[in-house]
Order: structure tokens, then C-alpha cells, then sequence
């Protein structure tokens, strides 16, 4: 198989794009399609996705034909954590609060970082937390509660 | 003298203490998170974006344009100090100012951007004002076929101009449409790709596309390689360029002016096309160019004014065709439509004080660079020091806290995780997040048009070609298109963005 594709980043860019229009294009048989006249809410949708489809169909295929760099060094740790601390956040601003969530999301993205040393990472908690406490929720006003209902307020 | 009697509307509007001070702000916040390396004036944009939405709109769009220069004059100080472009127009700065840096004249290479930024700015601001209004009068003239085929050749453009793979970018613009119409079918009120999940009718926001993309997947980006950076400059003296170097750079200034405000009207261009153009024509002039990348303030003024030239200029499409020419302009129009403004021909005869009050705004926001940047310069290059690994918790943070106040919606933070895995994902396979951004904009409108069009010719998609603007319009598209499948320009093109690997 490796020998097959000799340009990664192209090959695997055009089976992203051909799978996204496939996508796309299965869910807008749902709409009706309509005329050129009188348009469909899935006239659209469907004439973009099959073009997304295709031309990814042809990086596909061209990437069989070309050279191209591998894809090297994916940042595991940042591509993990940092989608996972945002998430985290989101589930616990409500609930828990400015303070928690943000000390929460400080600590688990920091951890991505090669550098990462819980000492820092503490003092970044604390500042940060603290800073948007200030910022955003005693200057700006933001609609989001210091300490959530779950610690009993 | 009609020019000047507009200008004194949007004198009146933009010279209330409250909008300069929003101005200020903006340019000084601007400055702030641009100069923090690793973020571009996109995502500085996008971060700062929810700050305005309390704001009327006048001063919500003074205060946007304020922080685009602030962002984009910080990402020259990075560029300059520690050879670490913020964005991708600043690129080319760094060659030379990065070497102007290492022998001390980092003073008189950041003067000279402000300098020559500010020339660029004042020169651009006024053909704003000029070319604006005739430029509006023919789009009000536009039909919904003209504005399909405007739009056609608009994405087209920013195709070409923009480098890497074709179909990929061409590819990454479709996918952009297709999640610009996620959400309900205004015509037919169909839920569209929605999976029943209530946040999604009203679409996706676009805050959350360009954090996710350009903020997020940045930042996954730049934990890949957290290789350590080294500020050589400790403290900036000599501000003041020499009688020598003035000399020096009044050429370059001025072809740069010219040069970036004919490319920052065409769509895709922009402030990096400019900047790398300008600097190929002051090498090409150059008596010397093996002095090039070695530290020649030729090399600072010429870009850094054609980058500035093309960012001002970039708002007449913008603000006349309501057609953004690239991300930055993409995030005003979604901008203006949050504060209720359908960007457009209409904008200027129905919105006066609007329209002029961001065209005088944006020459006292360039003002403001100059005042505000030269005395500040000692906080820049503090804030340069901190290390990278302290400094991106604190960036998400900011991205969480912004996209969560859109709407006070969990869900929004979840798709901006979402929208970050993607951009990091395009950024390995070398698919460019812009042309989505692009799309993702263009995606509702384009949609509206071809439906518009299509119900008046009666199902004729001849009408596209009939129209004589509209086919031109396409014909040009194609022409560029064709251009970019040649050989030779294709050669020519890889040529002029090689410098920036």
C-alpha cells in the first residue's frame, strides 16, 4: 500500500473531501430537490457535495501519480488535550463556574506542552482564573456565575 | 466637492470622544494579542469579535478595523524581533527586519514599518474614498445573476492568487459552502444537516469556524515543535531612522503604496500577496540586491507599506460588494451581519455615517499605530519573552471564554474543539484553512443568488452568460483559471511564494 501512494498528504486529503461530499450528498437526498426553477432545499447542497465528491476522487487519484512529502510528526499530546480541555470547559462553565473551568481547561491543555510542570502549571491556574474572574464576569458582566450551582449556590 | 463633504460625515462619526476611544482601544488591544507569536490577525480578530457586539455599529466596526491594524503592525514586531511572523504577510518582513534586528537597528527597522505603514495607510484611506462610491453605484445595478457570477469569480480569485494545490483549495472552498448552509432553508424552512440538534438551525457561527480553524489548530499546530525562541533585542534604542536611511526608504515607500493598493483590491491578495510583490520589485530596482535578507531597510519599507496599502484597499470590495476578498474581510461582513447590517452597494446610500465613519476611522487608526507603538515598543518586546508553553492555556482560554459568550452555549465550545481538530488536520495534509473561511461566508449568499436568478430566467442557465457584466465576470474567473493551469505562470506563481518555505 505505501508504495501505492506515493503523495500522502494529497491522497489523504482527496479520501477527507470525498467523504465529506459522500456525506453531504447521502443526507441531501432527504430535501427535495426541486428544479432549476424553483430550487429545492437540497438542489444545492447536493450539486456542491457530488462536486466536493469528485474532485476529491481526482486528488485521490492524482496523488497515485505524484511525489509528495510524508506526513510526519503529529502533535498527539496538543491534538488530544487540547480539544479535551475545551470540552471540559464546556461542560463545566455552567455548572461549576468561571473559576473551575477555566482552572480546569488551564491545567489539562498545559499538560500538552513538553515543558509542563504542575508548580507552573498551578500559578497559571490561579492567575488566569482569577484574571477572567475580574475581566470578564466583575468588568465585562458576562451571564457566567463565579461559582456554579453544583458547590451549592 | 462631494469627496470632501463625505468625508466630513464620516468625520462627525468617527471623531466622537467615544469612537476614538474605541479606536484606541482596538488598535492597543490589537497590537497586544497580535504581537503574541503564533497568533495571526484573524484569530486575534475572531478572539476580540465578541468585545463588540455590546457595541452600536458604527463603533463596534471602528473598533474591529482598529484591532486589524493593531494586529497586523504586531505581527510585524514579531516578525522583526524575534523572526517569528504572526501572519502571513509579515513573512517577508522578517527577512530583512529579523537581520536589521541582529545589528542592533531593530529601532530603525520597526520605525520604518510604522512609517511606512502609515504613508500606505493615508494613501490608501483616500482612494477608499474615492473609488468607493462610483464602485457602489455599479453594483447597485447588479441582478442576483451578477452577484452569483461576482462571487464565482471572487473565490476563484482568492484561488489563484493564493498558493499551494489548486484543487485542494478549490475543494476546501466547497466544503466552506456546504457548512455556510448548514442550518435552516430560509426559503422552504427545511432543517438542513442540522441532526435535530436545536443549536444548529440557526446555523453555524462563524466565530467558531475561524477560532476553531485559525486559533485552535494553530495552536495544536505550535505544540508539534515547541523549539525555544530567543528574543535577541533586549531594549529598543534609536528609534529614529537616520537621514540615510529616510533617503532610503522614500522609493520603496512609494512603489509599495502603489503597488499594494491596486493588489489589495483584487480578491484573495490582500496584505500578503502585496507584501510579497513589493519586496520582488524593490530586489528587481535594487542597485545591489545581493543586500537583500541581509538587513536592507529597502527591504522593510517596501512590504511592510504595500502590506499595509493592500489591507486598506481590501475593504473596498468589502464594504461596496459586500464580497469579502479575504479571512480578515470575511469576519467583517460576519461582523456586520451579527450588528444587523447586510454588507453591500446599500450600505453606503442607507448607512452614510456607517460607511464613511470606518473610512476616516481606519487613517486615525493607522494615527494611532504611530502614537501608540513607537512610545509602547519597550511593553512589545516584554510581552515577546514569554514562553510559548505559558502562553497558549491562556490563548484557549480566551478562545473558550469568547465562543462560549456568543450565545452562552456549551455546544458552540464543542464545535469549536471540533473545528480545531480540523484545522489541524487541513494544516498536516496542506489544504489552506482561508478558502473555507471564504466559502463558509459566501456559502448562505451564493445559495440565495443562484435560486434568485434562476426563478427570474425561469430555469434558463443561460442567464449567467447572457448578462454581458455577469459573463464577463465568469470569463475572467475562467481566464484565471486557466492561467494558473499554464506552465509558465504556474511556474512563475511557485516561484513568488517559495520564499515564504
Amino acid at each position: 500500500m505505501q508504495g501505492l501512494i506515493r503523495n500522502p498528504k494529497d491522497f489523504w486529503s482527496g479520501v477527507m473531501f470525498t467523504a465529506v461530499g459522500l456525506a453531504f450528498a447521502w443526507i441531501s437526498q432527504d430535501y427535495q430537490f426541486g428544479s432549476a426553477r424553483r430550487m429545492g432545499a437540497g438542489f444545492f447542497p447536493m450539486v456542491l457535495a457530488l462536486i466536493l465528491a469528485a474532485l476529491g476522487a481526482f486528488i485521490t487519484l492524482r496523488a497515485l501519480f505524484t511525489e509528495g512529502e510524508g506526513i510526519r510528526g503529529l502533535a498527539l499530546k496538543g491534538l488530544l488535550l487540547v480539544p479535551i480541555g475545551c470540552l471540559i470547559f464546556a461542560a463545566t462553565v455552567r455548572g461549576g463556574g468561571i473559576l473551575l473551568s477555566v482552572g480546569l481547561l488551564v491545567l489539562v491543555s498545559a499538560a500538552a506542552s513538553v515543558h509542563f510542570k504542575l508548580r507552573t502549571a498551578a500559578i497559571m491556574m490561579v492567575v488566569l482564573a482569577a484574571f477572567c474572574a475580574l475581566v470578564f464576569i466583575i468588568a465585562l458582566g458576562l451571564p457566567i456565575p463565579m461559582v456554579g450551582p453544583w458547590f451549592g449556590n | 466637492m462631494e469627496l470632501i463633504a463625505n468625508l466630513g460625515i464620516g468625520l462627525e462619526a468617527a471623531f466622537t470622544p467615544i469612537n476614538l476611544l474605541y479606536c484606541l482601544a482596538g488598535v492597543f488591544l490589537g497590537t497586544l494579542i497580535g504581537v503574541l507569536p503564533g497568533l495571526g490577525p484573524v484569530a486575534t480578530i475572531a478572539m476580540l469579535l465578541p468585545a463588540t457586539f455590546a457595541l452600536p455599529p458604527v463603533s463596534a466596526l471602528i473598533m474591529l478595523a482598529g484591532i486589524y491594524y493593531g494586529a497586523q503592525y504586531g505581527g510585524s514586531t514579531t516578525a522583526i524581533l524575534i523572526n517569528l511572523p504572526g501572519e502571513s504577510s509579515s513573512v517577508i518582513t522578517a527577512l530583512d527586519g529579523y537581520a536589521m534586528a541582529r545589528q542592533g537597528r531593530a529601532g530603525a527597522a520597526l520605525s520604518t514599518a510604522a512609517l511606512g505603514s502609515f504613508f500606505a495607510g493615508t494613501v490608501a484611506t483616500f482612494l477608499l474614498a474615492v473609488f468607493a462610491p462610483p464602485l457602489a453605484d455599479i453594483a447597485l445595478k447588479f441582478g442576483p445573476a451578477e452577484y452569483f457570477s461576482l462571487m464565482v469569480l471572487g473565490l476563484m480569485a482568492s484561488v489563484v492568487l493564493a498558493h499551494g494545490s489548486l484543487p485542494k483549495a478549490i475543494a476546501m472552498i466547497v466544503f466552506g459552502l456546504l457548512l455556510g448552509i448548514v442550518g435552516t432553508d430560509v426559503n422552504s424552512g427545511t432543517q438542513r444537516f442540522t441532526f435535530e440538534v436545536p443549536e444548529l438551525a440557526d446555523g453555524i457561527n462563524f466565530v467558531v469556524v475561524a477560532m476553531g480553524m485559525f486559533g485552535l489548530g494553530e495552536v495544536i499546530k505550535n505544540l508539534e515543535d515547541e523549539h525555544s525562541r530567543s528574543v535577541f533585542v533586549k531594549s529598543v534604542t534609536g528609534l529614529m531612522p537616520t537621514r540615510e536611511d529616510f533617503k532610503r526608504i522614500v522609493g520603496p515607500i512609494l512603489r509599495g503604496t502603489a503597488l499594494g493598493s491596486a493588489l489589495g483590491i483584487l480578491p484573495g491578495g490582500g496584505a500578503m500577496l502585496s507584501s510579497f510583490a513589493a519586496y520582488s520589485l524593490e530586489k528587481k530596482v535594487a542597485k545591489d540586491p545581493s543586500r537583500f535578507g541581509k538587513g536592507a531597510i529597502e527591504g522593510v519599507a517596501g512590504p511592510e507599506s504595500a502590506n499595509n496599502a493592500g489591507a486598506q484597499t481590501s475593504f473596498i470590495p468589502m464594504l461596496t460588494l459586500g464580497i469579502p476578498s479575504n479571512p480578515v474581510m470575511a469576519l467583517m461582513i460576519g461582523a456586520m451581519i451579527i450588528q444587523g447590517i447586510q454588507p453591500g452597494p446599500a450600505v453606503m446610500t442607507e448607512q452614510p455615517a456607517l460607511f464613511w465613519g470606518i473610512i476616516v476611522s481606519m487613517w486615525i487608526g493607522n494615527l494611532f499605530l504611530i502614537v501608540l507603538n513607537l512610545p509602547l515598543i519597550g511593553i512589545w518586546v516584554r510581552l515577546l519573552t514569554i514562553p510559548y508553553h505559558v502562553l497558549f492555556p491562556g490563548i484557549l482560554v480566551f478562545c473558550c471564554i469568547g465562543v462560549y459568550s456568543l450565545n452562552n452555549s456549551a455546544f458552540d465550545v464543542y464545535m469549536m474543539a471540533g473545528f480545531g481538530l480540523l484545522g489541524y488536520v487541513c494544516a498536516k495534509l496542506e489544504c489552506e484553512p482561508a478558502p473555507m473561511l471564504l466559502g463558509f461566508i459566501l456559502g448562505p449568499m451564493m445559495e440565495e443568488y443562484l435560486r434568485r436568478a434562476m426563478t427570474l430566467s425561469r430555469g434558463n442557465p443561460m442567464v449567467f452568460i447572457e448578462r454581458p457584466i455577469s459573463a464577463a465576470m465568469l470569463a475572467l474567473a475562467l481566464i484565471a483559471l486557466l492561467a494558473v493551469l499554464s506552465p509558465a505562470i504556474r511556474k512563475k506563481r511557485e516561484e513568488a511564494f517559495q520564499e515564504e518555505e
